[in-house]
């Protein structure tokens, strides 16, 4: 064992360790536990930072590989690695915990039992950032499942009025996506290369010699599509997310948009295109369509909404919507303005759930209406703070919203023709989701106009609403740095990505 | 004739010998001493274990062939001596408090468990018939023993009368076989299966309808399922935990035995019936799972679901030996996992029948506060039983749907058909951890469950999630038990 190729696994299952440790600390240590959660989620950040520090950024090969037997009866094998496509979401993950773990040391959410509530997310956290670096898809699938269970208990027990129902939509909406994509997955084992294998890389290098025949990938692709699209989540399937969204805790809420439902486009970059090319190109359109659909529809539904968490959650459809939008073009420009957007919207939208999350704490109320404006005078740095993450979040040129949606609208008008999309269609695709956009900058705008403008209700006067404190600070202050550098030096991510996306790129030609 | 080979019977001749034991111990005991008992029995049930444990890896047969010890013999037997200490292990404060007549009650425990013990050396039609009436018998009896109860003596009477009457039928295709065949032995009656022709063969296939109807009500099958649920809720919960799983996985074991040995040469005539049976199965025991109050009544149509996820490689069965093979291990699998699941969730009903006798699902209200160890065991019984990681039943779902998916044709439906089922069934396994975590308990106070009880509750759990992540260990003892097993009875 090298730390070349331990590094990602010892980083991806410390906070695994570090939940089973704290659950062996008395619960009367609360401080205690508290403390080691940030230490845990810290430390797991350090190491992930080493590996993309030391990571190459020349090549678009798979490092700290790790290829083992695990399985032998169903053929599967811990096969781990990083490449510059899951490289940004995987330090994302641990970035966004470690500021989860902060905002706990003084947000736990009712009914309290930090134990349980932090070894949750510690779980959490090994499932998600372990599904960036498998190559294996039952080590995929595991990973997957294994988010399943803490989210669906961080909502279930520690979220507001509805929880219940949420966590159980929640739950059941994204089980019964996976096991079809699980059914897809065993058969690519069966219909891939002799010996049958799990491989991805094997299965990839299979498919693209033309092994799998049109009407399965036609199958498979329909199956696979179906448990990530669930994840994303795709317009019409995404009925759950705003449930979940809403009724979740805050850390819940961030982590979910964050980073979990970019499992969902991240499965459809890694595994469904590449390894199921034709089923892809026949999928396209279906897919642009969709996305055009979501980036439409969310937008009004937002402007609809009277509950800000919720409306939150429908803007998340949307901007998933450019990224899924992205993805159908079959480019290597949409591609990248995928990763982009996934990486921006996890920044962007997980400081929004923070300010909500925030702003509840205040006004124990998450109506618009009740919250009544005048944000802005007695809270001026709060009403700053939301102010700019929602402009980011409109995609304003300089802010990390901006790359992805733009990006993915340029991509739209010239999709990938060599693989059989009508270019006309995916301009009318660019055409929804340019009015998308106004739409976007029409409901942050307004909702910015009902929550901080406007003359303080009476009620709210003296009623002890305090400013920004010093742990969110903490929590928060690197996000807002990353939106202005992610805005101005976009390289940061296309850095890491160019490589490993232009190599993609020239599988999906047709 | 050869000598017996006395090694190779020893585990079924200790527990014959201990069931002497027990029987003659309890009529000298006095009246406050007879629950030592259970601690005999346990002594004499883990010695027989490590008498099985000793024969792993050998393939020794006796009684001219018709008794076969190999892996599968083993591994299930195995399994049952375990499952036995654990019922043991719950039993005794339940027994002991409850006011029964304890040393009757394990006796006939441990009679059910010899049974147990012989169905998978059994090699021959009439064996396998005597080792399953070895379990059933006692488990009529079993079934009745809280007297006083009225839904006590109900579920006993169905039991018997349901259990009297597929074991005739059962008899009746056998005694047609044996008649048919000449043989008793079943790579014999394979052997004179394959060699029958014409009207002969629509004799034996009726045959075969009969046997396989006669096991469809052991396994509690659809539509011979109906007395399951009343007979469990009426049962002790420790024999209802004996009878979901030590009685049912009996009946798996001699099913497999007969139709992956003797019956495999007319597959074509009842894959498509074990299809049907399984759809079936799994469908409603899972619908009607769904409106269940009362634990023992889910945890009984939960395993009428899990019944059919257990039937489904049946269905898989061709001329495809290495599909078979799959089949096979796919089937062996899921029936111990699905035993260690089981046992956990009885093991956890036991202890809150002690203050809610009834265990209503709302009895479990808060038991998160009042009992966390069990609570959390529960927890994990629940997600397996639903086939979600981290857990054992996870692995235990996936292999058979590689199998079906790797089958193709009638494969794929199935397995798509057993998708649906499972994501159905997460709701009402969910139900019981919801209460347990959600809800608040009536009184603070905490549970305390026997040690015994905890201990096995906690050896569950681990035990799963420890499958869940070395699965490899587990999974190569399902492909063992067919290489050796197969091949050797057949």
């Amino acid at each position: 064992m090298t730390w070349e190729n331990s590094a990602i696994t010892i980083t991806t299952f410390l906070p695994l360790v570090g939940a089973l440790a704290i659950v062996c600390v008395p619960k009367q240590h609360d401080t205690l536990i508290r403390g080691l959660g940030i230490v845990v989620t810290g430390v797991a950040l350090v190491l992930a930072a080493a590996i993309a520090l030391d990571f190459d950024y020349g090549t678009d090969a798979i490092q700290y590989g790790l290829d083992v037997r695990w399985i032998d009866a169903i053929g599967a094998r811990y096969h781990v690695g990083i490449d510059g496509i899951g490289l940004p979401l995987y330090v994302l993950t641990f970035l966004l915990t470690f500021l989860c773990a902060i905002y706990t040391w003084r947000f736990v959410p009712s009914p309290g039992r930090t134990k349980a509530f932090i070894a949750l997310m510690l779980l959490l956290q090994t499932g998600m950032a372990g599904t960036f670096i498998s190559f294996d898809l039952i080590l995929f699938f595991v990973f997957w499942e294994l988010v399943l269970v803490p989210m669906y208990f961080l909502i279930a027990i520690w979220g507001s009025t509805n929880r219940e129902y949420a966590a159980i939509k929640f739950f059941l909406f994204t089980l019964f996506g996976s096991i079809a994509m699980l059914l897809g997955f065993l058969g690519m084992y069966f219909q891939g290369p002799d010996p049958h294998t799990f491989d991805m890389l094997q299965i990839q290098a299979y498919a693209q010699a033309g092994g799998f025949s049109n009407g399965f990938q036609l199958v498979a692709f329909g199956a696979v599509a179906l448990g990530l699209a669930v994840k994303v989540p795709m317009w019409p399937l995404h009925t759950w997310l705003p449930d979940a969204h809403t009724e979740a805790p805050t850390i819940g809420s961030v982590l979910l948009a964050g980073i979990m439902l970019k499992m969902g486009t991240y499965g459809f970059i890694r595994i469904a295109i590449p390894l199921l090319p034709y089923g892809a190109q026949k999928y396209a359109p279906w897919i642009g369509l969709l996305s055009a659909i979501a980036i439409v529809y969310a937008a009004l539904a937002c402007l609809a909404q009277k509950d800000l968490k919720r409306l939150i959650a429908f803007s998340s459809v949307g901007h998933m919507g450019f990224v899924m939008l992205g993805i159908a073009t079959l480019t290597e420009i949409g591609i990248q303005a995928a990763i982009f957007g996934m990486v921006a919207h996890g920044v962007i939208t997980g400081m929004l759930f923070f300010c909500v999350g925030s702003i509840y704490d205040r006004y124990h109320t998450r109506q618009i209406a009740e919250i009544g404006g005048g944000m802005a005078q007695i809270m001026p740095k709060m009403g700053g703070i939301f102010a700019f993450v929602a402009i980011a979040s409109l995609g304003l040129p300089g802010l990390a919203g901006f790359w992805g949606e733009v990006m993915s609208l340029l991509s739209a008008f010239s999709p990938n023709e060599a693989a059989g999309l009508d270019v006309g269609l995916f301009r009318i695709f660019m055409v929804m989701g340019g009015i998308g956009t106004v739409l976007t900058a029409g409901y942050f705008l307004w909702m910015l106009q009902r929550v901080n403008m406007g003359t303080l209700p009476e009620k709210w006067q003296g009623a002890g609403l305090h400013d920004i404190g010093s742990i969110e600070w903490l929590a928060w202050v690197p996000l807002l740095v990353l939106i202005v550098a992610l805005g101005v030096f976009p390289r940061l991510v296309f850095g890491m990505t160019d490589e490993a996306v232009r190599t993609m790129a020239a599988l999906l030609g047709g | 004739m050869t000598p017996v080979d006395y090694g190779a019977i020893a585990p079924a001749v200790i527990v014959a010998a201990l069931v002497l034991v027990v029987l003659i111990a309890d009529a000298f005991l006095p009246a406050r001493a007879k629950w030592l008992a259970m601690p005999m029995s346990l002594a004499g049930v883990l010695a027989a274990l490590v008498a099985t444990l000793l024969l792993w890896g050998e393939t020794r047969s006796t009684f001219g062939g018709h008794y076969v010890v190999d892996n599968f013999t083993v591994l299930f037997q195995a399994f049952f001596l375990a499952a036995a200490a654990v019922v043991l292990a719950v039993s005794l404060r339940y027994m002991n408090e409850g006011g029964f007549y304890q040393g009757e009650y394990y006796f006939l425990l441990l009679t059910s468990f010899l049974g147990c013990v012989v169905m998978p050396a059994s090699r021959d039609l009439l064996m396998l018939f005597i080792a399953l009436e070895l379990v059933s018998a006692p488990g009529f009896l079993m079934a009745a023993f809280r007297k006083a109860d009225i839904k006590g003596n109900e579920g006993g009477l169905k039991f018997f009368i349901i259990g009297v009457l597929s074991t005739a039928v059962m008899l009746y295709g056998m005694s047609m076989i044996i008649g048919l065949t000449g043989a008793t032995r079943l790579d014999e009656v394979a052997a004179g299966l394959a060699a029958l022709g014409g009207s002969a063969r629509v004799l034996a296939d009726a045959s075969i309808l009969f046997v396989v109807v006669g096991f469809a009500f052991k396994v509690s099958a659809v539509p011979f399922q109906f007395w399951a649920p009343d007979t469990y809720e009426g049962a002790p919960v420790p024999v209802a935990a004996f009878l979901a799983v030590a009685s049912k996985a009996a009946g798996f074991a001699g099913l497999l035995q007969l139709m992956f040995v003797a019956f495999v040469t007319e597959y074509a005539f009842w894959v498509p019936m074990f299809a049907a049976l399984s759809i079936m199965t799994m469908t409603v025991g899972n619908l009607v799972a769904l409106k269940q109050t009362q634990l023992v009544r889910l945890l009984a149509y939960s395993g009428i679901a899990q019944a059919g996820y257990m039937l489904l490689p049946f269905a898989l069965v061709g001329a495809d030996a290495a599909t078979n093979d799959q089949a096979f291990s796919a089937a062996v699998t899921y029936i111990l996992i699905y035993g260690v699941m089981n046992l956990g969730a009885f093991a956890v009903a036991t202890a809150v029948s002690r203050r809610h006798p009834r265990l209503f699902i709302a009895d479990f209200a808060g038991l998160v506060k009042t009992a966390p160890v069990l609570a959390v065991g529960m927890t994990v019984f629940m997600v397996s039983l639903a086939g979600i990681p981290p857990t054992g039943g996870f692995w235990a779902k996936l292999i058979i749907f590689q199998a079906a998916i790797g089958r193709g044709g009638i494969g794929i439906a199935l397995a798509v058909i057993m998708l649906v089922n499972s994501v159905i069934s997460i709701v009402y396994y969910f139900a019981v951890p919801r209460a347990m975590i959600f809800e608040e308990p009536e009184t603070d106070e905490a549970l305390r469950p026997a040690w015994s009880l905890t201990a096995v509750v906690a050896a569950a759990m681990i035990a799963l999630i420890v499958i869940f992540v070395i699965p490899n260990a587990f999974a190569e003892l399902g492909d063992l038990a067919t290489l050796n097993g197969v091949a050797a009875g057949g």
